[in-house]
């Protein structure tokens, strides 16, 4: 076929093509169109230049002081320099801040190789990323704690980034084996534990975080025997757990429902018990509709951890909150929000990011 | 034919069903012996699905006993779960595991339920999958897999638990016209290896080839239970039974 024949066979170019005309057609199309479109033109014209002016143009760096940094009118990043190791670590003595911060390095570097499909492919890989995170956290729990030569450093100190990483992994990682029992106990024939189950998710969802934190900080101290003393940073862990599990309970739930009846037929059939079907055959189909959700709720956990701050820990919120207070730089507040805001973004983008990877790294794999 | 057994290796004895009000199964009765073919048919809603769900024990019954192998079939005692390592089960939408490959498919049973090394359950399988010529499929996943492959795998997947006994229930309803030759194809090389087989299907020409047996169920009876020469003779066969057949071959 010529090429003429072949164009000839294609539906008639449309007329109206290109940029200009898109923007004529989409934008400037009615009165009330065109105004529109020029109204949200220059917000954002308004908020760019303002950005843009406040964090770079008229911002002012170290050796800048507060007085120049104020005469300039900008952001004053001479005050992150000055505060950022306050802000990352709070109230970690400083000379041993570098433990921290090495501590920090080893979660992202086991999290991220937990991250690569690959690190689970086999039996033998498995062992191994298991084998990496017990020495990896028993690594972090003397960096963090002390020992080994190195001073003790009481938990009340722990604050900061590492306090909200601490609170955010460990929660959540404890999250979904909790949450797993208890939406499998919601649907679980025994009426007794279903009963439990649907009683717990129904209360605790009833609940604000917030009563709960003060609940597992004031009133369980009073709950248990004197001699009991919880550390106040495993009381607001425990809090967070229980808290997320029972909406992590529910949309692990719904993924259970999805899953046909056929699959629990096929797998009753060969001769697996309840725990084989639900582990290899329920809970990996399960899981991966849920995914979703799932990051949903570990984005929402991760910055929920800031309300630790009502029970008066440093996480990172908190301890820029303290850096805003040093009278040598005082009114200064936004620097330090927009440095903890950068954190957090990251961290929420990457997870959210990581979740799309891999959602299209499934169905690409099943369906070829 | 094959040989049979002297003992029946599946037994129903008075066995009841309710769903509700609904009495779904009527006082059955049937031995299958080692090595026999049995086909199942009837119109749709006549209990022949639940039947043979209930001989692996996937549905419960009221009363009247089950035995596979001499043992009876009890959810309570929990010889239904041991049974049922030993009782292949074939379904009409296949079922195969979406999450894993064709081969992991074929070796979860073994590997798990039977505690067999990967090496030893992954021979066998390629073994299973060279036999129904899927083998070159073996590390795709089954969505990728047309419905005739899906329900050879089923088959595969059934067989890898050295089952002495293999239902299907529909085996090939759910599938395209094309492709019901295919699966039936396997299921009459299956039977030439003196599989023990139950077999709920319209497929009149397979059941003529295969069975020993046919059984008909309507509303929760059985109401014949005859060799294929019989069953598919006009002269002689049971009034209802002709005018089953009447129905399945104008459709």
């Amino acid at each position: 076929m010529t090429t003429e024949a072949y164009h000839a066979l294609l539906p008639p170019k449309s007329p109206q093509q290109g940029v200009l005309v898109w923007i004529w057609k989409n934008l400037f199309n009615s009165l009330s169109n065109s105004l529109l479109t020029l109204i949200v033109l220059w917000i954002v014209y308004e908020v760019a230049t303002g950005a843009i002016r406040w964090a770079i143009i008229d911002a002012r760096v170290a050796p800048a002081n507060f007085r120049e940094c104020i005469d300039a009118g900008g952001a004053c990043w001479a005050f992150i320099q000055a505060k950022w190791r306050l802000i990352l670590f709070g109230t970690y003595p400083y000379d041993d801040q570098w433990r921290p911060a090495l501590a920090l390095i080893l979660v992202v570097v086991l999290v991220v190789s937990s991250c690569f499909p690959a690190s689970w492919a086999t039996q033998e890989r498995r062992r191994w990323l298991f084998g990496l995170w017990l020495v990896g956290l028993g690594v972090i729990g003397v960096l963090m704690a002390g020992g080994f030569g190195l001073s003790h450093v009481e938990v009340r100190f722990w604050s900061g980034l590492p306090l909200t990483v601490m609170l955010a992994s460990v929660g959540m990682v404890s999250c979904v084996f909790v949450s797993i029992l208890l939406a499998l106990g919601r649907r679980s024939e025994m009426h007794v534990v279903r009963w439990v189950c649907v009683a717990y998710i129904e209360v605790i969802r009833g609940v604000p975080l917030i009563s709960l934190l003060f609940m597992a900080n004031i009133m369980l101290p009073l709950l248990l025997p004197a001699e009991v003393n919880i550390p106040n940073i495993l009381r607001a862990q425990i809090a967070f757990i229980m808290f997320f599990a029972a909406y992590m309970a529910e949309t692990i739930r719904g993924g259970l429902q999805a899953v046909p009846q056929g699959q629990y037929a096929a797998a009753k059939a060969m001769g697996m018990g309840y725990w084989q079907t639900m582990i290899f055959i329920i809970l990996p189909q399960a899981m991966r509709i849920t995914i979703p959700s799932m990051v949903n709720l570990f984005i929402a956990g991760f910055k929920d951890t800031s309300l630790v701050i009502v029970i008066s820990m440093l996480d990172l919120l908190g301890t820029a909150n303290a850096a805003k207070a040093d009278p040598t730089w005082l009114g200064l507040f936004a620097e330090a929000y927009a440095f903890v805001a950068v954190i957090y973004l990251t961290v929420c983008a990457s997870m959210s990011w990581y979740s799309r990877w891999i959602e299209r790294r499934i169905a690409a794999r099943q369906q070829h | 034919m094959n040989q049979i057994s002297a003992y029946p290796i599946i037994s129903l004895r008075n066995v009841s069903k309710w769903y509700g009000n609904l009495h779904v199964l009527r006082d059955i009765n049937l031995d299958v012996h080692e090595g026999e073919k049995i086909v199942v048919c009837g119109p749709s809603g006549s209990g022949k699905s639940t039947a043979v769900y209930a001989i692996n024990g996937l549905e419960a019954y009221q009363q009247g006993e089950i035995f596979v192998g001499g043992v009876k079939v009890s959810e309570a005692d929990g010889t239904a779960h041991d049974l049922r390592k030993h009782v292949g089960m074939v379904f009409q939408q296949f079922n195969l595991f979406p999450h894993l490959s064709i081969l992991e498919n074929c070796c979860i049973g073994p590997m798990k339920v039977k505690g067999i090394r990967r090496e030893e359950a992954e021979a066998r399988a390629m073994e299973e999958l060279t036999r129904v010529r899927i083998a070159d499929k073996a590390r795709k996943y089954p969505e990728t897999l047309s419905g005739g492959e899906q329900q050879r795998v089923a088959i595969c997947r059934a067989l890898c638990m050295s089952p002495r006994v293999m239902l299907f229930d529909e085996p090939t309803s759910a599938l395209d016209p094309e492709m019901v030759g295919e699966v039936l194809d396997v299921m009459t090389g299956l039977s030439e290896r003196g599989m023990t087989m139950i077999v709920v299907t319209h497929e009149m020409g397979f059941t003529r080839r295969i069975a020993d047996r046919v059984v008909m169920m309507e509303s929760g009876e059985i109401i014949e239970a005859v060799p294929p020469e019989q069953f598919f003779d006009r002269a002689r066969c049971n009034p209802r039974v002709g005018a089953f057949l009447d129905q399945i071959m104008h459709a």
